[in-house]
């Protein structure tokens, strides 16, 4: 599984790379991080600016948080100062953001853990100036795993908050 | 104690058509001790028990035969009793009929025998009768008879199972009642859950909903047909009502963020649960007759798996607030709380035992999940099951064995996971898988059957 996410991460990259972007290949991938993100949404080739597939392919969808915490990792506040931007940049799309936990937790904390980790990427968001109403939240817990597998990498990525376009 | 027997059995009429009679019941002797299981101490030898095939005629042939089957699964699931092999039997069914020869069942091992009659009435109803005897005392223990349509047989089954188990051990039984849990299928990322519902045994599955709307921890009301679950309707996390046999369902109350974690309270009037405002949850509760909703915890930090005491003056919950996961119990106006649980590592969904005396729990620690159970204040702690992934126990309705689910861990490509409902003896000992068609996670026990 590891194998296959470096993968898809690496095409990110070579996609991002080559701004050749064919359109839909990366999206599905959901593997995207902050890097690889400084890319000019104006490519014409590209994704249509304030879409999903902008969102995964030049700014990245989601940030990644410590096991049992929903405070933004300082390493992960530079991906939510990205989406203020780009926000500010398509003022006419709404997202939803979504809290997810890792399934090293009970089913109903991890409910309101996830609600926490949506919340606090709303909060840091409606502190840079983007508009509540613009931001839904909802949480899936432990139920929505990004990677599969029992393990300290699994975990990792699936501790996390997403940027969904509505 | 007949009188009151009768009298349990017969509030739970099939239909109309079950009507439950006292056969002669011989007192028994003052002298010699009573056959009688103690299950608060840990049985170590299970009780043999010689149960006979049900005797028939025509078509009632099979139902006897599947009575006994049914009677005899049960028992032995409960680890307190040990049938025999019926092919050890010496005295046959019809002379048994007659008088036991109890010789006869002492040289086989049986300490306990229950003999038993299914026959059909003129009306089309099947009458049901059953004696249980202590083998050694020579003496019949109970005796019932019951009338009903065919088709319940099975239910039958179960309320002698559970007529045997309380005349020996001197506790209520479990074995007519039913499940409500999650059905899982598909990959762990797109994972299929449904509602699903069965009897205690897994017979008569059902799914209650379809699988295209993600549905969460499901729990019995104690009093009506009816369940509180999660539901993801329209992508919005939200407490719903389902009556299970009308199928219909409502969403409960009409709230801005995310309710979850349902549980009634004692009396089937109210729902306490979880609300998310603001990222941040507490615990309400909503009055189903006025749908009046009140705040029981306002705090900064998680308050969810709230669960009420059964006499409805307190509730347990589960919280974050001193830093991490850990027990709570309230008052049930809110006041009052203090936290219960001390040992190592982190505790989770408290449900208060129908009897009152314990609380079981889920507990993490050192990467690995326990189930368990402590007293309400927090004393006695004892851990019941241990593996990479236990979860949600679930209380049978004499307080005496817990259900819950046990997740195994996936492979490193993701693989290999699976997730199984189990049920453990307040000892420990007696752990069973409980077979399910599919995956099965997040079971509820329900109250007796009414």
């Amino acid at each position: 599984m590891r194998t296959k996410i470096l993968t898809m991460f690496a095409a990110l990259l070579l996609v991002a790379a080559c701004e050749t972007a064919p359109d839909s290949s990366a999206t599905a991938s959901g593997a995207g991080s902050s890097s690889g993100s400084a890319v000019s949404s104006t490519t014409p080739a590209g994704p249509r600016a304030g879409s999903q597939e902008d969102l995964v392919v030049n700014v990245g969808d989601r940030i990644f948080f410590n096991f049992d915490e929903y405070s933004v990792r300082a390493d992960q506040r530079g991906q939510v100062d990205k989406w203020a931007a780009w926000m500010k940049r398509n003022p006419s799309v709404r997202v939803t953001v979504e809290g997810h936990a890792d399934e090293r937790g009970t089913r109903e904390y991890n409910l309101a853990l996830g609600e926490r980790r949506a919340g606090a990427i709303k909060d840091a968001l409606v502190a840079q100036g983007i508009d509540a109403s613009r931001l839904m939240t909802i949480s899936y817990g432990k139920e929505r795993p990004a990677v599969l597998g029992s393990n300290d990498a699994a975990w990792a990525q699936n501790r996390r908050g997403v940027l969904v376009v509505n | 104690m007949i009188a009151s027997l009768i009298g349990s059995l017969s509030r739970r009429a099939l239909g109309a058509s079950c009507i439950a009679l006292a056969l002669t019941l011989v007192a028994i002797a003052p002298a010699r001790a009573e056959l009688r299981i103690d299950i608060t101490r840990g049985v170590v030898e299970p009780l043999p028990i010689a149960i006979v095939d049900f005797q028939g005629e025509g078509q009632s042939v099979d139902i006897g035969r599947n009575i006994s089957q049914v009677v005899s699964a049960d028992l032995e699931r409960s680890g307190l009793f040990r049938p025999l092999d019926k092919a050890s039997f010496i005295q046959k069914a019809d002379s048994l009929q007659v008088q036991p020869r109890f010789p006869d069942w002492r040289v086989i091992g049986a300490q306990a025998l229950v003999s038993g009659t299914a026959t059909m009435q003129a009306d089309g109803r099947l009458k049901v009768e059953f004696r249980l005897w202590d083998v050694f005392a020579e003496q019949q223990m109970t005796g019932l008879a019951y009338y009903t349509t065919p088709a319940n047989w099975r239910r039958i089954a179960h309320i002698v199972a559970d007529a045997i188990y309380k005349r020996i051990t001197g506790e209520d039984g479990y074995f007519d009642t039913r499940i409500v849990y999650i059905a899982e299928s598909g990959p762990q990322n797109r994972r299929q859950k449904q509602l699903a519902i069965m009897d205690q045994d897994g017979a008569n599955h059902r799914f209650l909903t379809d699988g295209k709307v993600l549905v969460l921890t499901p729990r019995f009301s104690p009093t009506t047909q009816e369940i509180t679950y999660l539901a993801y309707f329209n992508n919005r996390p939200r407490v719903y009502l389902l009556n299970i046999d009308t199928g219909q369902q409502e969403v409960l109350g009409d709230f801005p963020g995310m309710t979850f974690a349902p549980r009634f309270s004692p009396d089937g009037n109210g729902i306490v649960m979880s609300m998310a405002r603001d990222g941040n949850s507490d615990v309400y509760v909503m009055d189903l007759r006025t749908r009046r909703v009140k705040r029981l915890t306002n705090h900064p930090g998680i308050d969810t798996s709230p669960s009420y005491s059964p006499d409805g003056r307190q509730v347990v919950f589960n919280s974050d607030r001193g830093g991490s996961q850990q027990l709570y119990v309230m008052d049930s106006e809110g006041g009052n709380v203090r936290r219960i649980s001390f040992g190592d590592g982190r505790y989770a969904t408290p449900v208060w035992s129908p009897r009152g005396d314990l609380i079981a729990f889920t507990k993490m620690n050192k990467g690995r999940f326990f189930i368990g159970v402590m007293r309400p204040d927090g004393s006695g702690e004892r851990l019941l099951s241990e593996s990479y992934l236990d979860e949600g126990p679930t209380w049978a309705p004499n307080g005496r064995v817990l259900m819950f689910f046990r997740q195994t861990q996936a492979d490193a490509r993701g693989l290999g996971g699976t997730v199984k409902l189990y049920s453990v003896d307040l000892t420990g000992r007696n752990l069973r898988e409980v077979v399910t068609p599919r995956d099965a996670s997040d079971p509820a026990w329900s109250p007796l059957i009414p």
